[in-house]
């Protein structure tokens, strides 16, 4: 029975070692932010962070993630990066149907998180596998570059 | 397009108190036939102040949870964090005055529901102040509203509206009732945020996808991979064998696997040996299908548009034009993949989906349970993607037939394959069109014979009066076998043709399902009008602006869009080899569109670098709403012009999930720039526009950079050939 540490909190979780992590996060602990979309690793919704880097979680086998730190969209927002890519899609309104956008939030938090300025290669390559039909790739890419930025410094008076 | 309305305010007292207020739109004879009308919108105001507006529009990212909002506070003074949304059940209180049923589709929301909205609103306020005034001994015009509160500012006096409500609710609901004139909106407007944004971002938001019931258990199906097939026979013995797999449901067409998580019934799924009866369509090809199709448009059609002596300026032409353009099946590929939650009970049963069409879903779960509509709950969600695809409900029959053979709640998901593999998909259209030019390059005759299925016809023999609610146009014109959608694009071009001829042959392929895509029918029309237009010019020698231009003296704001959009993109300076910009210009959906497309090409491989859109879609409810619907209707437009292609080969789709339907990806994504007009005219559609417009631009861009005229999507394909 592997042991699962998610967004902080130890579970144990009664599922064969080869079921993918996402199956295991909306079906078993039934946190449904982490969204299915291909099931093939090729399109980004089921992004979460295994110990700190974007992984997706559709074909990960729940054992690879045993005893590691998963983050999920519901708890991304608690870290610095999260928290800056969440305030950066609110301020430019990115989302649209909003159904790849916890894969989109989570890639573009692992890359702020590891790259403090990205250049636009830097984002095409971090968000290249997170597809959205809705085409906010606009919008994800200034939010992304907000979010990068230091944040103003308040002038004294 | 146009439709008759008149709407009707009802008021009462809401369960628990408050001011419960309906909209109702209808039209007159419904309304004598049937002796009652249908409510379109409901605006719930609480003691405690909270005002509910139930949206009978879903939101599926093209931003009707926010605009909707916005029409009723503008006139009800309420800031928009004061606006709770909540999602509409079916019934035939939330018809859409546009279709003539509950739907959510066409760039119709704010069209139709920008009035009854706004009068709701205002209908609701006069009765606020009113009931203030009567408290207060004073006159309404003494009254003045902020927030939703009520404020006499002679006497210093406030009442909120929650303090309010009970006594608004016992006074008679006004006649008529004045709308804010332009120059006072607050709202209307603005860029208001977005209020679905919050839980999208955190992932709290919930898609049909995401229903949880208690003692739900979770089924994967797989339907016969040739469409008319059916289930011949099947081996449970390894699914059973799974653990977590409780049962094995056969349908005539189908068979699912029920287990207690998703990834148990998929490997149930997979142990299962299926044999299917592949029926009449076992062989069938795309090429099978074209032919018939070209076969059938070398016949005449029924005419959709005629003007001047078409045989005559065809005889008096110098230079004649003809070309054969097609368009492929396309999926939708929505982010969130087919999926129904169902628990059937022998007197009730309730849906959870997400739905373009909460009235159809509850009607087919009705069917097929044998219980009336009243003992079928529709709990509608935000959705993942519509784009067409959940207009349809051929996966809640699916689903509901499903889940009458289980004994809990099933929430049945497709996989990604079964979603490419089984969607209702954009008809293979084929268009022969010709056009003939005087000496001095002038056009002088133009002919489009249009040739595909017509889906209004499929939903029409499913709901006649559905049709003939929509409006008398379209259904005289479907019984003359004319389908408006089939031809939306195409008999009212931006353009002032001497004569003209479109036409329509109706072509049913046998063995694949069609429906509606994003940008409807004007997504293949104004592929096929600009793309020609722009041969004509280059026929003519002509510059495609110039050329485009001189044919709008009677499209003013198409012409003015056109300009702008090309003065914008730096049409006419010169471009790298190899790189090319392309022009298109429609009016479309109420609105009015140009776009420039550059684009960079490399074999086969086109990028497209930049796109820059103008656009006059009347009077703005929310500009960066509309920016965000431009903006996403280029890259789904963008997507299916460079690589979307469905095909058929033994009867079943070759596509199976994004690695074989590639859609743009955002490294591939160009710059866009979108340019609005400000306008007072009466706000156009904007969810469908941007998807029609890109393609031609984008294909006109390839022409440009290399010479090959694209006549058959998509162009990665027609490149490569």
């Amino acid at each position: 029975m592997p042991t699962l540490n998610v967004n902080g909190t130890s579970r144990d979780v009664d599922v064969p070692d080869d079921m993918p992590l996402l199956w295991v996060i909306r079906d078993i602990l039934q946190m449904t932010g982490t969204k299915f979309g291909c099931g093939i690793g090729a399109c980004g919704a089921c992004t979460v962070h295994l110990d700190g880097q974007p992984i997706r979680s559709c074909v990960t086998p729940v054992i690879a993630a045993a005893g590691r730190s998963i983050t999920t969209i519901e708890a991304v927002g608690d870290t610095p990066a999260g928290r800056k890519v969440q305030d950066a899609w609110l301020d430019l309104d990115v989302v649209q149907c909003g159904y790849c956008q916890s894969g989109q939030i989570m890639s573009a938090a692992a890359l702020i998180a590891s790259n403090a300025n990205p250049s636009d290669a830097d984002i095409d390559n971090a968000m290249a596998g997170n597809i959205c039909r809705c085409g906010t790739y606009v919008r994800i890419r200034a939010a992304i570059k907000k979010a990068a930025q230091p944040p103003a410094v308040a002038k004294g008076a | 397009m146009a439709w008759s309305r008149r709407e009707f305010i009802v008021a009462g007292a809401a369960a628990g108190g408050g001011l419960l207020l309906s909209c109702r739109i209808g039209r007159r004879d419904d309304a004598v036939a049937a002796g009652t009308f249908a409510p379109n919108a409901w605006i719930r105001i609480s003691r405690e102040g909270t005002v509910t507006l139930v949206v009978s529009q879903v939101e599926m990212g093209q931003g009707t949870y926010t605009s909707m909002p916005m029409l009723l506070a503008e006139e009800l003074d309420v800031a928009m964090e004061q606006v709770t949304v909540e999602a509409a059940p079916p019934g035939p209180a939330y018809f859409n005055p546009a279709t003539g049923f509950q739907a959510t589709g066409g760039s119709t929301s704010v069209r139709a529901l920008w009035m009854p909205l706004r009068r709701a609103g205002a209908t609701a306020r006069a009765m606020l102040v009113a009931a203030a005034a009567k408290e207060w001994g004073v006159e309404a015009s003494g009254c003045r509203v902020e927030r939703g509160t009520v404020y006499c500012d002679a006497s210093g006096r406030m009442l909120s509206y929650g303090q309010l409500a009970d006594k608004a609710a016992t006074l008679p609901v006004p006649d008529k009732v004045p709308l804010k004139d332009a120059k006072d909106w607050k709202i209307i407007g603005t860029s208001a945020k977005r209020l679905d944004s919050p839980g999208k971002v955190n992932g709290s938001a919930k898609f049909g996808i995401d229903t949880i019931v208690p003692g739900m258990k979770f089924a994967a199906v797989a339907a016969s991979p040739v469409f008319g097939g059916t289930l011949a026979s099947v081996d449970d013995a390894g699914a059973m064998a799974v653990k977590g797999v409780s049962q094995v449901v056969r349908l005539v067409d189908a068979v699912a696997v029920i287990a207690s998580n998703t990834w148990a019934a998929r490997q149930g799924l997979a142990a299962l040996a299926i044999q299917w009866n592949n029926g009449p369509n076992a062989a069938l090809t795309t090429a099978d299908l074209v032919k018939q199709l070209e076969q059938e448009s070398a016949k005449k059609g029924t005419v959709a548009r005629k003007a001047g002596d078409l045989a005559a300026a065809m005889a008096g032409a110098t230079t004649k034009v003809e070309a054969v353009y097609e368009a492929p099946f396309l999926a939708h590929a929505t982010m969130e993949p087919v999926n129904c939650t169902v628990h059937v009970r022998a007197d009730a049963c309730d849906v959870w989906v997400g739905t373009q069409v909460a009235g159809r879903a509850q009607a087919t779960a009705a069917k097929v349970t044998g219980l009336p509509k009243d003992r079928v709950s529709v709990h509608n969600h935000l959705i993942g993607g519509g784009f067409g695809r959940r207009l349809e409900v051929d996966y809640v029959t699916q689903a509901v037939a499903i889940a009458k053979q289980v004994d809990a709640p099933v929430k049945v998901t497709w996989s990604r394959e079964e979603d490419v593999q089984h969607d209702i998909y954009r008809p293979y259209y084929y268009d022969r069109i010709s056009a003939g030019l005087d000496g001095n390059g002038k056009l002088v005759g133009w002919s489009h014979r249009i040739a595909g299925p017509s889906i209004v016809n499929r939903w029409a023999e499913k709901s006649l009066s559905g049709l003939k609610a929509a409006g008398l146009s379209n259904l005289i014109s479907t019984i003359r076998g004319v389908d408006l959608d089939a031809v939306d694009g195409a008999i009212d071009t931006a353009y002032d043709f001497p004569s003209m001829l479109v036409d329509y042959v109706r072509v049913e392929p046998a063995g694949i399902p069609t429906g509606w895509w994003r940008g409807v029918g004007p997504t293949h029309n104004v592929f096929v009008v600009e793309s020609f237009v722009d041969e004509l010019a280059a026929a003519a020698k002509q510059d495609p602006l110039a050329f485009r231009v001189g044919l709008m003296k009677k499209s003013p704001r198409a012409a003015a869009v056109l300009e702008l959009a090309a003065a914008r993109a730096d049409w006419g300076q010169p471009m790298a080899p190899g790189r090319g910009r392309g022009l298109s210009v429609q009016q479309v959906f109420g609105s009015y569109v140009a776009q420039v497309a550059e684009v960079e090409v490399s074999g086969s491989e086109v990028r497209v670098t930049r796109v820059v859109a103008a656009v006059d879609c009347g009077t703005q409810i929310n500009p960066d709403i509309i920016v965000a619907q431009m903006q996403s209707g280029i890259i789904f437009g963008a997507s299916g012009a460079l690589y979307g292609e469905v095909t058929l080969k033994d009867g079943r789709i070759q596509q199976s999930n994004f690695s074989d339907y590639r859609v743009l990806r955002i490294n591939e994504s160009p710059l866009i720039e979108v340019h609005l007009v400000p306008s007072s005219e009466a706000p156009g559609g904007m969810g469908e526009p941007g998807t029609s417009a890109v393609m031609p631009a984008i294909a006109n861009a390839v022409f440009a950079a290399t010479g090959k005229r694209v006549r058959k999507l998509p162009i990665s394909t027609a490149l490569a050939g």
